[in-house]
């Protein structure tokens, strides 16, 4: 009979945490590689497609780069959630919510204001939006003790119909006929990109500062210190005398404020208008949490492994065209990837020790 | 049970205990806590493994490697919290441990039995109601009926009226007699001497897991037990300054708290502190100790009553309100309380501290003075550690302590609420600490000491209190003569405390 107990592991080193991640994503890669033999397709070439559609060309290197950049803002908002444990699922509504904020004040106020004005007042709605959306599961968990999981979760499909209503109905553009959607933004409301692509680079820009002040916060700040004790023993945290609901409260509105601002960049730097959910935001609020997790949490990394994820989601598309799988092979991928992300965190926090007896 | 031995990381919970039961016979199981009492009925149980050592039943050694083989073995246990599922009711709770639960319809057959049994032992109880609407007494007696139901021909209750309220205990005794005249064997664990007299046949008394005493109800009393639990002859030891207690620091009035289980933990206890002056606490563990520490540094609601601090009212008042007023706290959990574990040694140095403008600028905490301060208290409480970029759940347990003591004693506070503050630390490191207190007491602070330890309370304190079920047994000087019958004020004989 084998028997395997596990222990903690103590020694957990730099070089461990990276190899842990390595192999976690090779084991990740090889079981996808088993769904893309069922589907019929040469797992090597498809893997290959994946990265050289992504990375391996300029045109592929510019679409990962767009949409690295919602994962990035919203990826290191959550690992300041997460280090609270505060299991933010709703980024994707929050995204949404800033969405709308945004394009709100766009088109009220962008006729009258020039860029150097309206770009920022939107990116202020945008956040407030995302902020007052990530606030509400705060209070409910804190004064109400309601789960955030379930929440957050709920939160996104709220914002999503409201979304859709505002499009269908009120906000729906004379424009637009036969389809949902808001008048285009003024030219004065449209971020500029890099030419010849879709990089937004102002909402870049943003992003990676973020990424940086957030790493500030979390490792040098009074309020980061406190975000660690909160995540790892609430009851150190209540025992320090720290005010559990502010520190909730300020922690979510910088984890919605960032996904807000990544709804700005969508609509501002991409869109131009406000069109159905789905296609404002393609699961960047549930992909980011793989980002977060893949950057252990630290919202510097999450500029790298936004990057990687990115390329992913641009990979799948090129392997859906090139290899005509369908559109949910790439988030069959990234969910087998964060699946094996986080078993590899059990392991690196735990040693397994298999002992053989006679009995 | 024959030579049992048990360690834990090296610390022996249970050495050489050698241990019998007779049929229609209740063995009463004596012990401070952290005797060793709970492990090793957690052997008999099967819920641990002896590191040495064989049991036998009926003469024959057995080997019992979980609960399940010591359910077929005729053992049940009622543990000290309970094990059943809140949302279900009463039978199906007992359905779900009964070993012949038929698969299909369980409740129907199920149902005659149960209401047999009820009716032998006398047991009043409607078996569709919910568990989480029954009181701690009806629950116990569904665990007891489980036990029973499976064949149970020696039952195993650990501290069974630590949750009962008197009436309730009444019934458990009344019900443990007719047991008992039925011929079914009992071990009875508790630290409550009237108990063990008024229920037990024999007492086996365990001291830091060894057996120091066995003893028939009939041939000893309550005197005797308590110094063979307690180990010693109280023996009063001076050798710090006399000192004269100063003004007023901390004023208790008539405060109540609620514990954990939602019973009351605190019933009305008064007392004063002094500058200078090392005020302890004595009392076997969970008499509501922990509760009186808490709501005096501001982690648990306090229902009524008062607590001030230098004339300020402090009562629920927030942890860091109550800090900032002068009052350092050594919780009794420290690691649920008192570390963040997977954060480093100097993060966890300032726990308390890191919103004082010392360690914080603006927003900014100031890192380099964070280290410096983890260094002086490493090194003066001599924390093994090869780091402070350590994380502290990679530190022993004494090292922890060591840590956490530092941080709390370092800022000289007013008020030090120390729980237990020695336990765990080696005979250096405590005598080290002891000093440390006395340091403390002669600077003009005063210490607010929880202690098990009689040796500890003896030493270091210049007013005792005992507590007991909430209350407070008695407040003695240093030179009282009652001191002799603390160990019976310890476990609840209010006749001694008469005066």
């Amino acid at each position: 009979m084998i028997k395997i107990t596990t222990s903690d592991r103590y020694n957990i080193t730099p070089l461990r945490s990276l190899m842990t991640n390595v192999f976690s994503l090779a084991a990740g890669l090889l079981v996808v590689s088993m769904i893309f033999l069922v589907a019929g397709v040469n797992p090597f070439y498809a893997i290959s497609e994946i990265f050289l559609g992504s990375f391996g060309s300029f045109y592929g290197l510019k679409e990962t780069l767009t949409k690295a950049i919602p994962l990035i803002l919203i990826g290191a908002g959550l690992t300041l959630a997460f280090r609270a444990k505060f299991w933010n699922i709703g980024a994707e509504g929050q995204l949404l919510m800033g969405a709308i904020f945004s394009t709100w004040t766009g088109l009220t106020f962008g006729e009258s204001l020039p860029p150097y004005l309206i770009v920022p007042l939107m990116f202020l709605s945008g956040f407030i939006g995302g902020a007052l959306w990530g606030i509400i599961p705060a209070i409910l968990k804190i004064k109400y003790s309601i789960n955030e999981v379930i929440s957050t979760l709920m939160l996104n499909y709220i914002c999503a119909d409201f979304l859709t209503m505002l499009i269908v109905g009120p906000w729906k553009g004379n424009t637009r006929f036969g389809f949902p959607g808001t008048n285009n933004l003024p030219e004065s409301a449209i971020l500029g990109v890099i030419p010849g692509s879709r990089i937004h680079y102002s909402t870049l820009i943003l992003a990676i500062i973020c990424a940086i002040i957030l790493c500030v916060v979390v490792y040098k700040t009074r309020f980061g210190y406190e975000t660690r004790v909160v995540g790892e023993n609430p009851d150190a945290g209540k025992y320090a005398g720290i005010n559990f609901l502010k520190t909730s409260l300020i922690i979510m509105a910088i984890s919605g404020g960032l996904a807000g601002f990544a709804g700005v960049g969508e609509i501002a730097g991409i869109h131009h208008y406000l069109g159905y959910p789905a296609s404002i935001s393609s699961g960047y609020g549930f992909t980011a949490i793989i980002v977060a997790w893949l950057a252990k949490l630290n919202p510097l990394y999450a500029i790298i492994s936004g990057i990687f994820f990115a390329g992913i989601l641009v990979g799948g598309d090129a392997i859906q065209i090139s290899l005509g799988l369908p559109a949910a092979t790439v988030e069959i991928v990234n969910g087998t990837l964060l699946i094996f992300l986080i078993m590899g965190d059990y392991f690196l926090n735990n040693t397994l020790n298999i002992r053989f007896s006679t009995k | 049970m024959r030579d049992i031995c048990k360690s834990f990381h090296g610390i022996h919970a249970n050495r050489d205990i050698n241990l019998h039961v007779k049929s229609g016979e209740i063995l009463g199981l004596l012990g401070e806590n952290g005797a060793g009492k709970t492990t090793l009925m957690n052997i008999l149980y099967g819920l641990y493994q002896p590191d040495s050592g064989q049991i036998k039943i009926n003469g024959s050694p057995i080997r019992i490697s979980n609960p399940v083989e010591s359910i077929t073995h005729g053992i049940g246990m009622v543990h000290q919290h309970f094990m059943l599922i809140q949302n279900h009711s009463v039978l199906e709770n007992i359905a779900l441990g009964y070993k012949d639960t038929p698969f299909f319809f369980p409740k129907v057959k199920l149902r005659k039995r149960v209401e047999e049994f009820s009716k032998q032992f006398d047991f009043k109880m409607d078996l569709d109601q919910r568990v989480w609407q029954l009181s701690a007494g009806e629950q116990q007696r569904i665990e007891i009926i489980k036990a029973l139901l499976n064949g149970a021909d020696l039952l195993i209750l650990d501290e069974p009226t630590s949750v009962l309220t008197p009436v309730e205990i009444k019934e458990l005794i009344s019900i443990l007699r007719q047991m008992k005249a039925e011929g079914h064997m009992i071990i009875f664990i508790s630290h409550k001497l009237d108990e063990i007299m008024d229920i037990c046949d024999r007492v086996t008394v365990l001291q830091k897991g060894q057996i120091v005493g066995h003893a028939d109800t009939a041939d000893t009393d309550k005197k005797a037990l308590a110094r063979m639990m307690v180990g010693r002859d109280v023996v009063f030891n001076i050798d710090k300054e006399k000192l004269t207690p100063g003004k007023r620091i901390l004023s208790v009035q008539d405060i109540h708290v609620t514990g954990d289980k939602g019973m009351p933990a605190v019933k009305g206890i008064s007392f004063e502190l002094f500058e200078n002056e090392i005020f302890g606490i004595a009392g076997v563990a969970g008499n509501g100790q922990r509760e009186l520490a808490e709501a005096i540094t501001g982690i648990r609601k306090i229902n009524s009553g008062s607590v001030w601090m230098n004339g300020k009212d402090i009562t629920n008042k927030s942890p860091r309100h109550i800090y900032d007023n002068g009052v350092s706290h050594v919780p009794e959990e420290r690691i649920r309380f008192g570390i963040a574990p997977g954060l480093f040694l100097y993060d966890n140095a300032i726990l308390k501290q890191h919103h004082l403008k010392k360690f914080s600028k603006r927003y900014f905490l100031k890192y380099s003075q964070v280290k410096n301060h983890t260094k002086t208290i490493i090194s003066d409480f001599k924390v093994a550690t090869h780091s402070i970029n350590n994380q502290i759940r990679n530190l022993s347990g004494g090292n922890i302590q060591k840590l956490i003591l530092g941080r709390e004693i370092s800022e000289q506070p007013r008020l030090l609420v120390a729980s237990h503050p020695t336990y765990g630390l080696d005979v250096g490191a405590t005598q080290f600490l002891r000093e440390h207190l006395l340091e403390l007491r002669k600077q003009g602070s005063s210490v607010l000491l929880f202690s098990e330890d009689l040796e500890e309370i003896f030493a270091l304190c210049d007013r005792v209190a005992v507590i007991f079920a909430g209350e407070f047994m008695g407040i003695l000087n240093s030179d009282d003569k009652r001191l002799s019958d603390i160990g019976l004020m310890m476990a609840g004989s209010k006749e001694s405390v008469s005066i």
